[in-house]
């Protein structure tokens, strides 16, 4: 073998290559799959002197069967809750109407960014009308005032949800989703 | 020569590798769990620790309008004041948390189960540390 590399002038070069491919898959590999939840004694928040966490659920035990994601908690709940993985409850009270809306609501006055789809359906799924409505968003297309990116991150409309507990607003794209044509219509047909 | 040349460079590769690897892994969890709120207004001032409510766990088995439509909890940690009279008395936590639904308020250190000294608020970012009001 080392004889056989020793004559073969570029056998190092294949060496690297390879070496440099499998990095390349792992890493993405890596940043796809690898999901990694702290245990609730060590997360900084719970008080490890404590027997009685050992009584508690770990993160990992349970969101490691959910569909992964690469922010939050590393678990897509939309599909988890979409595709059957979980049922969560409706409701306690028996006589609580259950409200589904399957509209989408196009946003077209977001600058140079891509125009903003919202889906009711998936949020409909977990929330009731009244968690949005009259208070946050006007039903009204278009009559909710001061909707824009900074009250957003300072926690308002969208961001009430959006970097607390659902989806973290690095995540441009999953909003901005509609690309602009250059005559300013949504490039496909919603 | 050459091959131990050619070694060096391959453990160079390796260890640039598995270090990177590692800090791939590192920096996944900051700390806690992604909306995690600790409750801090009254808990420690009454002699207990705080609380630790795991959105994670709950959305699991409720959907965000149970607690946040049927329970009237506030979408504002912070913004909801409760006791634990009311809790005991079926309101807020106590709707599930009564020994039916969920374990009852007997069970004291389940949710009082925060380090001392904790702020009140929502923690645990993978990628944002949440909005700056909270």
């Amino acid at each position: 073998m080392r004889n056989f590399l020793i004559r073969l002038p570029h056998a190092h070069w294949l060496l690297k290559g390879l070496v440099v491919a499998l990095l390349t898959v792992s890493v993405a590999g890596a940043a796809v799959i690898v999901r990694h939840w702290l245990t609730l004694d060590k997360d900084g928040l719970h008080d490890p002197t404590d027997q009685e966490i050992k009584l508690l659920q770990n993160p990992a035990e349970a969101l490691s069967k959910l569909p992964p994601d690469e922010v939050g908690n590393q678990v897509n709940w939309v599909k988890a809750l979409g595709e059957g993985y979980i049922n969560p409850r409706t409701n306690i009270y028996p006589e609580t109407k259950i409200r589904v809306l399957d509209k989408d609501i196009l946003l077209r006055k977001t600058g140079e960014m891509p125009m903003v789809l919202f889906p009711h359906k998936q949020h409909t799924q977990w929330l009731d009308c009244s968690n949005c409505h009259e208070w946050l968003f006007k039903s009204k297309t278009g009559a909710t005032k001061g909707l824009n990116m900074f009250a957003i991150l300072q926690g308002e409309f969208c961001g009430r949800c959006h970097g607390a507990v659902a989806f973290p607003l690095t995540e441009c794209n999953r909003c901005h989703s509609v690309p602009r044509t250059v005559s300013g219509a949504p490039a496909k047909a919603h | 020569m050459g091959l131990q040349l050619h070694r060096y460079r391959l453990h160079r590769y390796l260890l640039g590798g598995s270090m990177a690897f590692l800090v791939l892994l590192v920096s996944f969890p900051i700390s806690a769990e992604y909306a995690d709120v600790v409750l801090n207004k009254r808990s420690e001032k009454e002699g207990m620790r705080p609380v630790i409510f795991p959105h994670w766990f709950h959305r699991i088995r409720f959907r965000c309008k149970v607690c946040h439509s049927e329970l009237g909890f506030k979408m504002r940690a912070g913004a909801n004041d409760v006791l634990m009279s009311e809790i005991i008395d079926g309101q807020f936590c106590g709707m599930c948390h009564n020994g039916k639904i969920a374990w009852g308020p007997e069970h004291c250190n389940l949710c009082h189960s925060g380090k001392p000294g904790l702020k009140s608020g929502i923690h645990g970012g993978d990628s944002t540390q949440g909005p700056g009001r909270w």
